[in-house]
């Protein structure tokens, strides 16, 4: 059977979550539809079509769609869940927003940010911050299930010539209405995705003392993380939180400095290839799931790093 | 205005997790159990509209076991009014948590549900949407802010861009961060009072609704252990390393 995927979107693009929740598709089912909802997607809807995985984009354009209220989405799912043997969205805030609501409507239970693919109908998720892995069966009428972005690849992006079907809005009464977002413009690459992550926590002490890491970031074309602890200080913002109730990441290189380590903090991290942990006290725990430790002041060794890449580099060029 | 939170008791989040060597599940048994963090935010939101003259009822509901009076208890210890434990022996599905909790609403006919954004046990983030929707009441996850001023009702939702302001109305089903406010620590004599405040229970099996798993756990393992790392003598080592060794930068 076919399988529906939810796409993440600005309107404009693609989020990166979505070719990864794409790639969990395709372990499902050879027929994946991509399902757009929002405002004014038409350039949207053209370079989606070019995915090669996917065999239909569907469209549902209208105003009422631009900021993505679940309670006007959710309903629109639901009307065409009976065409699909598995729902997926990716497990970011947008998903784990709205897919819940078509769960309720359709009456089956959901299973949250799957990692893994066994079967139809066997998947693999995290419990209690990834400290147990748990493997659960299930042969409900459809099966709904948010992705975790880092388990798996993203899909490419050219190469296909899906079909392209405008399905009619269906109007919710709702009564919520949208008043702001408030979105940190950066240069730097997207957090969930980036190839290095430099993380600070409340050793860095305050928001000024992050630019020491901005400027490490900017080095090493990375982005920019932080603890909870870092976040509830004011020092960032929370769209920077790495951990249990904040982002998964999974970059080549996550350097965790003045981060102590707590289990919640490394659920989000701990998948990262390469972590280095820099921090002044040896006993932080940190260290016992660094592949690289540095035991010293941040302060001292940040721009000590800085210089020594600026080394690498007039050497390397 | 009448507020209903729910609560639910899950493993402290300081415990180290163990797996259970049959590999059936988390070990549960003699081990430290607390309010869900989160949870703990929606009392505290809770108590402090009642202090600020926006609440006149706050009440808590849990489902569980017995065991599950300790989080009912120590809620009322932080100024809840009075509870509902609904009994059961089997650990719910999100689904059926909502379902649950919406016969309870139904009533009850609180203006306003809170409840945490998610439980650390399973991660789910699930069961307020699910509410929301059941109800057909406005929804708002993951608030940061919260300010209710003549039934509207306006939150900043954390998203992963960032924050998000929405404005609704009464009634509402809203899930909390751990940033809406910092739970107080109830006091000895608060502890002492709660334990002479309304504790309802209430049998899952009277309220004639199916409540049975839809999935079932294989097995639950370990994650996988990172293998050993080494210390670095300083930031020079580090960096060779991490170019050479790693070939990481
Ligand atoms: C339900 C729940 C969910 C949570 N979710 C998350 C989450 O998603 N993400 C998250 O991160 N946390 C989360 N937490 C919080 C978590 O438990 C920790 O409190 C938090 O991660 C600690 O942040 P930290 O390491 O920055 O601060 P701390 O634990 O205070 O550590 C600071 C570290 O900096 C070091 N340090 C200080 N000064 C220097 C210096 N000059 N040079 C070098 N090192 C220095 C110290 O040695 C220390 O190890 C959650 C907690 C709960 C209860």
């Amino acid at each position: 059977m076919s399988v529906l995927v939810v796409a993440e979107h600005d309107n404009k693009n693609l989020k990166s979550s979505t070719l990864n929740t794409i790639s969990a598709a395709e372990k499902l089912s050879e027929d994946i539809h991509l399902l757009i909802l929002g405002n004014k997607i038409e350039d949207l809807a053209k370079s989606s079509k070019s995915i090669q995985l996917v065999k239909k984009v569907i469209i549902c354009d209208h105003e009422k769609l631009e900021n993505q209220i679940p309670e006007l989405s959710s309903p629109i799912i639901s009307n065409l869940a009976e065409n699909y043997s598995h729902i997926l969205a990716p497990s970011s805030t947008f998903g784990k927003n709205l897919l819940p609501r078509v769960s309720a409507q359709l009456d089956v239970t959901q299973i949250s940010d799957i990692i893994g693919i066994e079967s139809q109908d066997t998947f693999i998720r995290p419990i209690y911050a990834g400290n147990a892995i748990s493997y659960v069966q299930t042969n409900q009428k459809i099966n709904l299930m948010t992705i975790r972005p880092t388990s798996f690849e993203k899909c490419e992006e050219a190469g296909g010539d899906a079909a392209v079907e405008n399905i009619p809005f269906i109007d919710s009464e709702v009564k919520t209405t949208f008043v702001s977002r408030e979105v940190s413009k950066s240069d730097r690459p997207e957090l969930g995705n980036a190839r290095v992550v430099v993380s600070g926590g409340r050793g860095l002490e305050n928001s000024d003392n992050f630019k020491l890491l901005y400027d490490l970031a900017d080095k090493l074309n990375a982005a920019v993380g932080a603890s909870r602890a870092a976040v509830d200080s004011g020092y960032i913002g929370n769209e920077y939180q790495v951990g249990q109730t904040g982002k998964m990441v999974a970059p080549e290189l996550y350097i965790a400095v003045g981060i102590s380590g707590a289990i919640q903090h490394l659920a989000g991290m701990k998948e990262s290839k390469v972590i280095v942990a820099i921090n002044k006290d040896l006993e932080a725990p940190i260290f016992n799931i660094a592949d690289y430790g540095l035991s010293s002041d941040l302060f001292q060794a940040i721009p000590e790093i800085i210089k020594e890449l600026d080394l690498l580099n007039q050497i390397e060029s | 205005m009448k507020v209903l939170v729910a609560v639910k008791r899950v493993v402290d989040y300081k415990v180290q997790i163990r797996v259970k060597s049959d590999n059936s599940g988390v070990e549960t048994q003699n081990v430290k159990m607390s309010v869900n963090p989160p949870d703990e935010n929606a009392i505290e939101e809770a108590v402090k509209l009642k202090e600020q003259g926006l609440a006149n009822e706050i009440i808590s509901v849990s489902i569980g076991d017995d065991k599950s009076q300790d989080v009912l208890r120590t809620s009322m210890a932080m100024g809840i009014d009075r509870s509902i434990l609904v009994k059961s022996q089997n650990t719910l599905e999100p689904l059926a948590v909502a379902k649950t909790l919406k016969i309870i609403i139904d009533k009850e006919k609180p203006d306003l549900v809170l409840m945490g954004k998610q439980a650390i046990d399973d991660d789910s983030n699930q069961t307020g949407q699910i509410l929301s929707a059941l109800l057909n009441w406005p929804q708002g996850c993951f608030i940061s802010n919260l300010k209710i001023e003549n039934n509207k009702v306006f939150i900043s939702r954390e998203i992963d861009e960032g924050i998000e302001n929405l404005e609704t109305s009464l009634p509402a089903v809203l899930t909390c961060d751990l940033r809406l406010n910092t739970p107080r620590f109830a006091s000895l004599p608060n502890i002492m009072k709660a334990k002479k405040k309304p504790l309802e229970t209430i049998d899952i099996d009277t309220l004639g609704i199916d409540t049975s798993s839809k999935i079932k756990t294989l097995k639950v393992i370990e994650p996988p252990k990172r293998k050993a790392g080494i210390m670095v003598n300083d930031v020079k080592e580090l960096v060779q390393k991490l170019k050479y060794e790693a070939k990481v930068i």
